[in-house]
């Protein structure tokens, strides 16, 4: 028995019993508790299809195009937490998942991605279908791996399996040639049990150093000015993370901001709540980071978006990065404290410290420094003001939020201003409940997405937030919706512009709306009713709350069209190469702070 | 009276803590300053990996993907029973760049380490360089000199021609093909670096 129990842990005795490659891949993915695969067939993988015809445990959904599979189980993975898991064929198969995959590559979601190869003595010799899929995906995946063995496919999927889970997940590529998939082999068990082997050289630290804690939380205890700015990387730790996050929150009292990728890891309706940073992020957290003292960055990444220009960011502060990517930390900001970990551990390390050392926060100055983030927030950044007869899109957002908030309820999105708006306007107050594509920015990303946590979420409401020009990319999945009884809800906020482009071409271009008008729209009504879905429209702003109940109430995946005004903007608005506190707050402001010298060259 | 001791014992408390924040408290901790430094400087990096397919193609991948500087890099298997090979890649940056370049390598999957060579204590450089010098009379036999001088071997000679073998470090290799230009260079084929740390101590610890 104990014997039986080593070679378990180890997961390196292949199994007596030969099987055919295509099994050993089922049997592999069983093992790792697939239960849902989003694909699409072909040639080279037509074995495993064959395998997964022959068998019940793992649910198999056609997608309508590759980009859709990635992004379905990208839905699926964040919404869960677990690996998503994809089936492609070879040649136009994987090229066609390289958007999904760099997409899980930027936002660090799991996803093991399965695709076909023509067997391997025609590989190299331009075959039908050939791609050099792990060429080509090298730069787009956290790894990839081409299985020229069939001895070696079970421990190779396994590996896949641990190499996008662990430290900073990401998705991972296993190209599979036909051969191989055809051939007799043995099985191998995945390393499992406490004491599994470690991988040989794949151990991300998990721990953080515990001075630099101790640290961490002595600069805490001494701030004036303090502000927590928590990213991606609380949701990818898991729910723990953000529980732990809560209390430390609390125990302190210090304001927190978070990132589009981090929202919902502390809950909107928290106290402490500054709202979204960034760009489109509101006034007093943009103003908090650039006045603070202290910022405590827990799981996110100095992006872009977030930071403004570099040369003025939060120019009086030192900076605590904790991070599980070593290379995530002095990467595009300089901090005086980095520490490479998982947060939940470093949160929980965190806790431990400031209770043990019994530390308080300097009341004096934290209040005066809530006295002047109230004033900031009194500034409302956020206000519109819906009158007419057009539907402002904030306020779309904002009925759907209210008339969903008491449900179980995920929202997707595609890319654009009604993103941003979505983000600021559906107030979230838990992890994994929302899901965009924030890093690559991939319009199309939505409904897939939406698809994916249906498939795992069957009793929630799950509403893709979506653009109508975004919509159009990956329109063909309400297909698979329809196929797979998903009742998703794509609820368009239609301005019948790709509305971020034309928003930058106001404040840039001059006002020369180059190509950003959606010309020819389809009748979104009859194209949700073609595909079998049911289809809605609303352009009057009274009959907002009825349409929105009704479509809650459909069963079946609806598709309702929301006529906004076109001419709305997103703000507040940090302008591209702007500092936090050079930030656009309305329509009225814009002309004064038009985009000018190095800002123009930036995106 | 009671309340007095505790008004002057709470700002002493804090003072202690931002004190604290001024040491270095721990291993690992990068002086800010050594951050901020905007030279650029010249490291060997060796990296020991899985001798497995793409590895090369990784490195290079992501060198060329994210714009760092390749001055050399070189490969070869340096433990078959083992599978693993060593790169050598000297490169050239800032502070803040190297310390990337090497978080970069270091979540490579098929990486089991990164040793910076140029920082982590004293090493050794060495290349090799194949250098074809063509000439008669006396740039033959100045080359034939120089060649001396630098303990470089001849592998080849013709009538018209030698190949010298030189070894050294960069810059005696670069020295040296300065010295043949105007004697009559043909072409140089170089290794590139191979690198060690000194003492007893091996790149795995
Ligand atoms: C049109 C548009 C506008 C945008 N505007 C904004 C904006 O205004 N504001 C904004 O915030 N974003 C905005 N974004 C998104 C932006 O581009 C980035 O995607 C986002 O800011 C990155 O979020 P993040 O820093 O949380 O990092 P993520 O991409 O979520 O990365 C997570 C970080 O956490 C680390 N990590 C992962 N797992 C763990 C773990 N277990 N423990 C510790 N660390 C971990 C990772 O290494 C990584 O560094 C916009 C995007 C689009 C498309
Ligand atoms: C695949 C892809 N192509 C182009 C872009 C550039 N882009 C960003 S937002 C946007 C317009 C989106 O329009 P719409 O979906 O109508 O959303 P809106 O901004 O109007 O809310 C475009 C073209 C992108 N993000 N993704
Ligand atoms: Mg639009």
């Amino acid at each position: 028995m104990a014997e039986a129990a080593t070679t378990e842990r180890n997961g390196d005795t292949p199994s007596k019993e030969l099987f055919v490659g295509a099994r050993l891949i089922l049997k592999a993915l069983q093992e790792q508790g697939v239960e849902v695969i989003f694909g699409y067939p072909g040639g080279a993988v037509l074995p495993i299809y064959d395998e997964i015809f022959k068998q019940n445990s793992i649910r198999h959904v056609l997608v309508r195009h590759e980009q859709g599979a990635v992004h379905a189980a990208e839905g699926y993975a964040r919404s869960t937490g677990k690996v998503g898991c994809v089936l492609v064929t070879s040649g136009p198969g994987a090229t066609n998942a390289v958007t999904g995959l760099t997409d899980a590559l930027m936002d660090s979601i799991p996803i093991v991605c399965l695709t076909g190869q023509v067997p391997t003595h025609l590989i190299g010799n331009d075959a039908f279908q050939e791609a050099d899929t792990v060429g080509i995906t090298r730069p787009c995946t956290k790894h990839n791996y081409l299985v020229r063995d069939v001895n070696k496919l079970s421990e190779t999927i396994h590996e896949a399996f641990y190499v996008a889970r662990s430290g900073r997940p990401g998705p991972v590529v296993v190209d599979l040639p036909k051969d191989v998939c055809m051939a007799m082999g043995h099985y191998t068990t995945a390393p499992r049990g406490v004491q599994r082997k470690q991988h040989k050289t794949y151990n991300p630290k998990t721990k953080p150093d515990s001075a630099a804690i101790a640290h961490a939380v002595a600069m805490m205890a001494a701030a004036k000015k303090p502000v927590f700015y928590t990213g991606g990387g609380i949701i990818n730790s898991g729910p723990k993370a953000s529980a732990l996050l809560r209390e430390l929150v609390k125990l302190t009292g210090f304001p927190i901001t978070s990132t589009l990728m981090g929202l919902g890891a502390y809950p909107a309706s928290g106290d402490h709540w500054l709202g979204m940073l960034g760009m489109h992020g509101t006034y007093e957290a943009n103003l908090a980071m650039h006045g603070c003292d202290l910022m405590i960055n827990i799981g996110a990444r100095f992006d872009d978006r977030v930071t403004g220009n570099l040369k003025f960011f939060a120019p009086d502060s030192k900076k605590i990065h904790i991070d599980i990517d070593a290379s995530s930390i002095n990467k595009n900001v300089i901090v005086d404290l980095g520490i490479v970990g998982d947060c939940a551990i470093a949160l929980e390390d965190m806790l431990a410290v400031w209770k043990a050392k019994k530390y308080q926060a300097d009341q004096k100055a934290l209040k005066a420094w809530w006295r002047q983030i109230e004033e900031w927030k009194s500034r409302d950044s956020l206000k519109y003001v819906q009158k007419g007869k057009l539907i402002k899109p904030q306020y779309a957002i904002q009925r759907l939020f209210e008339l969903t908030k008491k449900r179980e309820t995920y929202i997707t999105t595609e890319v654009g201003q009604h993103q941003m708006w979505a983000a600021q306007f559906y107030r979230f107050d838990q992890p994994n409940h929302w899901l965009t594509s924030g890093g690559l920015g991939t319009m199309g990303y939505g409904l897939p997405a939406a698809v994916g946590v249906q498939m795992a979420h069957r009793d929630a409401l799950v509403v893709d937030i979506a653009g109508e020009a975004s919509i159009m990319m990956n329109i063909q999945e309400l297909s698979t919706a329809v196929q797979y009884h998903l009742p998703v809800k794509v609820f368009i906020i239609n301005n019948q512009y790709m509305g971020m482009v034309r928003q930058w071409q106001e404040l840039l271009h001059g006002g020369r709306y180059s190509e950003s008008y959606s010309e020819a729209l389809p009748d979104f009504v009859k194209l949700a009713e073609a595909f079998g879905c049911v289809g809605m429209r609303v352009s009057d702003p009274a009959k907002m709350d009825d349409t929105i109940k009704e479509m809650i109430s459909i069963d079946r995946p609806v598709v309702c069209d929301v006529s906004v005004d076109p001419k709305e903007n997103c703000f507040p608005m940090i302008p591209s190469g702007k500092a936090h506190n050079e930030m656009i707050l309305g329509q009225d402001e814009k002309s004064g702070k038009a985009i000018t010298g190095e800002g123009l060259a930036l995106v | 009276m009671a309340k007095k001791p505790a008004k002057t014992k709470t700002p002493s408390k804090r003072a202690k803590i931002v004190e604290e924040q001024s040491s270095n408290l721990y291993e690992g901790m990068i002086p800010l300053a050594r951050l901020r430094d905007k030279e650029t400087y010249r490291h060997v990096v060796s990296v020991l990996v899985d001798n497995e397919a793409g590895v090369l193609a990784r490195v290079i991948g992501l060198f060329a993907g994210r714009g760092y500087n390749i001055e050399s890099l070189t490969v070869s298997e340096v433990d078959r029973d083992r599978g693993l090979s060593r790169i050598n890649v000297a490169t050239s940056g800032t502070h803040q760049t190297i310390d990337q370049i090497k978080a970069q390598l270091g979540r490579l999957v098929p990486v089991h380490i990164v040793r910076d060579l140029t920082d982590d204590g004293p090493s050794v450089a060495r290349e090799l360089a194949l250098v074809k010098v063509a000439g008669v009379g006396e740039k033959r036999v100045e080359a034939l000199r120089i060649g001396d001088i630098f303990r470089a071997n001849v592998v080849d000679s013709s009538t018209q021609s030698f190949v010298f073998e030189v070894v050294g470090n960069t810059d005696k290799v670069d020295a040296f093909i300065d010295l043949m230009k105007p004697l009559g260079l043909v072409e140089v084929s170089r290794t590139g670096v191979a690198a060690i740390a000194r003492g007893a101590r091996g790149i795995e610890k």
